[in-house]
């Protein structure tokens, strides 16, 4: 029985993939981790990304994106994957600045992504939003996760798109 | 189990409806005391209608998304009409890009509005039009 080693789902389509835009291509210019561990660190994660998309130059429209989509995977490395860490890093593209959001847990990881990334599936007390959901509020996202393997979501939001 | 962690809103009544709302650090905790305090109060005090003011939530992920439409049920169960009022805009914009619609959740754009529609209208002008009471 083979198990796929590790399983990524690419983001949305974008109009028009710019150079650099990749995981390891816009330049980190900072970098702060935190723990989510409990409750209360749902809370202090979400005071801290928004603090993070203020200071990257969001919108108002575009922080509430960002900030719900960090709490949505928050709570799901919390609930599924016993916890684990969130990531802010501000970053700089080509064509302007970003916030980028890594997420990661030692959970069970999710052994069917495809269908995690569904509407309405849920195997907790959510909606079943909130992988799938996330996806949609940032602009790239990258699952790397299979089972027994835990969980990495790296998300990224431009200012300008 | 009976801890009661409060979200901070008093739940005000006024005649048969009750007023209150909820606050941006809403978790798991504090969600589950606020349904069970809201409709003690409901089944207590026979509220026929009940205002939940959410202009200070700055998000809505699909954990208070759910905690809404339950409330909403539960309280409909008791025979209570829930009216969701204040909703910020950015947050109904991102609530759709999620992907979640709050089926059966009535909403107002803001707390008049909504307790207008529960049938509590305006007070009027004192009559004369002074408040201080100028005799005509």
């Amino acid at each position: 029985m083979v198990l796929p080693r590790e399983s990524t789902v690419a983001s949305r389509p974008k109009p028009a993939p710019r150079a650099g835009d990749g995981e390891a291509g816009a330049p980190v210019t900072r970098q702060v981790t935190h723990q989510v561990r409990t409750e209360e660190d749902l809370l202090a994660v979400r005071h801290a990304v928004r603090a993070a998309t203020v200071e990257a130059g969001f919108g108002i429209v575009d922080q509430t994106r960002v900030v719900t989509a960090a709490s949505e995977l928050a709570r799901n490395a919390y609930v599924h994957g016993g916890g684990g860490t969130l990531t802010i890093e501000q970053v700089r593209g080509p064509a302007g600045r970003g916030l980028r959001l890594v997420v990661k847990d030692d959970g069970p990881g999710i052994a069917d992504l495809d269908t995690a990334l569904t509407d309405g599936f849920t195997t907790g007390a959510g909606l079943g939003h909130g992988l799938g959901g996330a996806r949609r509020l940032m602009d790239e996202f990258t699952v790397h996760t299979g089972a027994g393997q835990g969980t990495v979501v790296v998300a990224t939001r431009w200012t300008v798109r | 189990m009976s801890e009661h962690r409060t979200v901070g809103v008093p739940i005000l009544r006024l005649g048969d409806v009750l007023v209150t709302g909820l606050l941006n650090e809403l978790d798991d905790r504090a969600a589950i005391a606020f349904t069970e305090e809201l409709t003690a109060r409901i089944s207590a005090e026979g509220a026929r209608g009940v205002l939940i003011d959410i202009s200070r939530l700055e998000i809505i992920d699909s954990f208070v998304a759910r905690t809404l439409m339950e409330l909403t049920t539960v309280s409909r169960l008791l025979g209570a009409r829930v009216i969701v009022a204040g909703m910020r805009p950015p947050v109904a914009i991102t609530l759709v890009e999620l992907g979640i619609e709050l089926v059966g959740v009535e909403t107002a754009l803001n707390p008049e509005q909504g307790l207008a529609a529960l049938g509590w209208r305006q007070a009027q002008e004192p009559l004369g039009g002074s408040r201080r009471g100028a005799a005509p």
